[in-house]
C-alpha cells in the first residue's frame, strides 16, 4: 500500500455532509445559542443584562457551593480512589479481584441520577434501611443532611471513586517494581520510597485524575436535581430555576448566561487537565 | 510493559536466604499489609454495596418496616400505572432508536473519512468528543430553543412523543460510540477489505453492510450496549425539555408511590448493570484471547 495515497476529488468531503450537518445543527447550534443567548436580550439585541446576573447573590453562592461541592468530592474521590487502586494494583495483575473491581468500577463510575438518589434515600434518608435499623440498635441518625450540600458530597463519592480507580490505575501499572527494589537495594525504608520515589511519579497523574474529578462533578445535574426538589443550591440547579421559571424572573436569557458561566469553569478545569496530562506523560507510558 | 514486569511481581524466591531476622520482618510486613488489603475491601464493599442493597429492601418493604415480612405489591403495581409503562415503553423504543441512528450516522462516515479524506480525521474526532467536555445541562439550554422548532414542526399528534429526544441522545452518546467504532476500524484493514469489495463490483452499501459491519461486529454490539445503558438511565434532558421518559416518570412517582417507583428503579439499574458488565467481560475476553494469539 503506498504510504499517500491520492485521495478522492475536490468534492470528496461532500460524503461527510450528513454527520457534519448533524453535528452543527444539534451540538454546535445549541452550543451558539447558549454564547450568544448570554449577550442578547429577547428581541436580540446586544445587553449585558444577562450577565449581571452572574453577580446576583444567589448565583454567585449557587457557583461558590458547585466548585465547593465538586472540589470536595473530587478530593475525597481521589485519595479513596486512589487508596482502593493501591489495594487492586498491590493483588495478583490478572486476578480475580482486579478484574472484578475494574468491571465493578465500569459501572458504578456510569452510575448516577434519579436511581442513586433513591439508592441513597433509601439507605441514610429517614425510612432508610441504615436509618431504621441504627433507630433500633439505638442511636437516632438525623437525616436532613442529606438533602444539602454535605449530602451531594457523599452521594457524589459513590462515582467519583470508581472513576478514580479507572483513570489512577494505569499509573499505578505504569510505576515498575524495579524502582522499588533499586529504592530498597539503596537501603531505603518503605516510607523513603513512597515520599521520594512514588509521591514524585505520581503527582502529576493524581493531580490530572483529580481535574478529571472536578469537572466530572461539575457537571453533574441529574442527582441533585432528584435528591433537592424545591431550590437551587447549586449553579446546575440554578439552570433548572432558570429554564422552568424563566418568564416570572423576566430574564428570559438568564440561564443561558449561568450555563456559559458553567462551561467557562469546565473548561478551565480541562484546561489545566491537558496540561498536566502532558506532565505525567513524561514518565509514566 | 506487563509482559517485562511480570517476573518482579512474583513473590520473591531469593536464591540465597536472607538472615532469618530479616526474613521474619518480611514476612510480618506481607502479612500486615494482606490485613490492611482485606480490611480496606471489606471497607469499599460496605460502602457500594449497601445503597443498593437499601435499593432493593425498599422496594420489597413490606407493612411489618425492615425486620417484617418481603412484599412484592411495589413491583406488581408497576402494571397499574399506564403512564409509568408508557414511559418504560417509550424509554425503550429511544435506546433502539438512538443506537440506530447514531451507528448509521457514525460508520458511514468514519469509513469514507479514513478511505477518502482523510484531513478531515481531527476534526471529526474533535466534534465528537466535544460533549464530554459540554455538561449536558448546558446543552439542554441551548435545546430549548431548537426543540420548540423541532415541536413546531411535527403534526400535533405526535407533539408530546419523548421519541423527539432522539435528536439529543445522538449526541449525548457520539464521544462512546465514536471510541469505541474507531477502535473497531483501527483493527481491520479497512482500505484492503473495501478496495477489494468494489474491484469485486460491490456497491458502496454492500461494502458497509456485508464487509466492513460484519468485520467490526463487536465494536458496533459494545457501542449499540453504550448508547442503550446512557438512554435508559437519561434524565436531565428528558425532564428540562418537559418529555416523559423511565427516569422522569420514576421521579414524579416517587412522592406518590414510593415502592412502585423504587421497583422501578431497580428494575432499570439491573438492566443496565447487567448490559454493562456483561460488556465488560466480553472485552475482556476479547482481549485477552487476541494478546495470547
Amino acid at each position: 500500500m503506498s504510504p499517500r495515497r491520492v485521495t478522492g476529488g475536490r468534492l470528496a468531503w461532500l460524503g461527510s455532509l450528513p454527520f457534519l450537518a448533524y453535528v452543527g445543527l444539534f451540538l454546535l447550534a445549541p452550543t451558539v445559542v447558549v454564547a450568544a443567548g448570554a449577550f442578547t436580550d429577547t428581541a436580540n439585541r446586544p445587553t449585558l443584562a444577562n450577565v449581571r446576573v452572574l453577580g446576583d447573590r444567589t448565583v454567585v453562592d449557587s457557583f461558590v457551593n458547585s466548585i465547593a461541592l465538586s472540589a470536595a468530592s473530587a478530593v475525597i474521590g481521589a485519595v479513596l480512589g486512589a487508596v482502593l487502586a493501591w489495594v487492586v494494583v498491590t493483588g495478583n495483575p490478572d486476578g480475580a479481584l482486579r478484574r472484578t473491581t475494574t468491571a465493578v468500577c465500569g459501572v458504578l463510575a456510569q452510575f448516577g441520577g434519579v436511581t442513586l438518589a433513591f439508592a441513597f434515600i433509601a439507605s441514610i434518608g429517614n425510612q432508610g434501611l441504615v436509618t431504621l435499623a441504627l433507630a433500633q440498635l439505638g442511636p437516632q441518625l438525623s437525616t436532613g443532611w442529606l438533602y444539602e450540600l454535605p449530602g451531594l458530597v457523599l452521594v457524589y463519592s459513590y462515582f467519583q471513586v470508581p472513576l478514580m480507580v479507572l483513570v489512577f490505575l494505569p499509573a499505578l501499572d505504569g510505576v515498575r517494581p524495579q524502582w522499588r527494589e533499586a529504592a530498597e537495594t539503596l537501603g531505603g525504608s518503605p516510607w523513603q520510597y513512597f515520599r521520594h520515589v512514588a509521591v514524585p511519579l505520581l503527582t502529576p497523574a493524581f493531580l490530572g485524575a483529580l481535574l478529571l474529578l472536578f469537572a466530572n462533578a461539575f457537571a453533574a445535574y441529574a442527582t441533585a436535581a432528584a435528591l433537592i426538589s424545591q431550590g437551587a443550591i447549586i449553579a446546575p440547579l440554578q439552570i433548572r430555576t432558570a429554564l422552568t421559571s424563566e418568564v416570572v424572573l423576566g430574564q428570559a436569557n438568564a440561564g443561558k448566561a449561568i450555563a456559559l458561566g458553567m462551561i467557562l469553569v469546565v473548561a478551565v478545569a480541562m484546561t489545566l487537565y491537558a496540561l498536566v496530562q502532558r506532565r505525567s506523560a513524561r514518565w509514566l507510558r | 510493559m506487563s509482559a517485562d514486569a511480570a517476573p518482579a511481581v512474583a513473590p520473591p524466591v531469593p536464591a540465597a536466604p536472607p538472615a532469618p531476622a530479616v526474613a521474619g520482618l518480611r514476612r510480618r510486613a506481607t502479612r500486615r499489609r494482606t490485613v490492611v488489603r482485606v480490611v480496606l475491601l471489606v471497607l469499599f464493599g460496605t460502602f457500594f454495596a449497601v445503597p443498593l442493597l437499601a435499593l432493593v429492601e425498599f422496594s420489597t418493604r413490606g407493612a411489618g418496616g425492615i425486620g417484617g415480612s418481603r412484599s412484592l405489591t411495589g413491583w406488581a403495581q408497576i402494571a397499574d400505572y399506564p403512564d409509568l409503562v408508557g414511559a418504560i415503553v417509550a424509554s425503550l423504543e429511544l435506546a433502539v432508536l438512538t443506537s440506530v441512528v447514531s451507528l448509521a450516522l457514525l460508520v458511514p462516515t468514519m469509513v469514507w473519512i479514513r478511505l477518502r479524506v482523510p484531513q478531515l480525521s481531527r476534526l471529526v474526532e474533535f466534534l465528537c468528543l466535544l460533549p464530554l467536555t459540554i455538561p449536558a445541562i448546558v446543552l439542554v439550554v441551548g435545546w430549548a430553543p431548537i426543540y420548540l422548532w423541532i415541536n413546531y414542526l411535527t403534526p400535533r399528534a405526535y407533539q408530546a412523543s419523548p421519541l423527539a429526544l432522539t435528536f439529543a441522545y445522538v449526541v449525548l452518546v457520539l464521544p462512546y460510540s465514536y471510541r469505541t467504532i474507531d477502535a473497531g476500524l483501527a483493527a481491520i484493514d479497512v482500505r484492503t477489505l473495501s478496495e477489494a469489495a468494489r474491484s469485486l463490483g460491490a456497491s458502496w452499501a454492500t461494502v458497509l453492510l456485508r464487509v466492513i459491519a460484519p468485520n467490526i461486529g463487536p465494536a458496533l454490539l459494545n457501542a449499540a450496549v453504550l448508547s442503550v445503558a446512557l438512554v435508559l438511565g437519561e434524565f436531565t434532558v428528558a425532564s428540562l425539555l418537559n418529555y416523559v421518559n423511565v427516569q422522569v416518570a420514576m421521579n414524579n412517582l416517587s412522592q406518590q408511590n414510593s415502592n412502585v417507583a423504587y421497583a422501578v428503579a431497580t428494575a432499570s439499574l439491573a438492566a443496565v448493570f447487567l448490559l454493562l458488565f456483561l460488556l465488560s467481560l466480553a472485552g475482556r475476553r476479547r482481549r485477552t484471547r487476541g494478546s495470547s494469539a
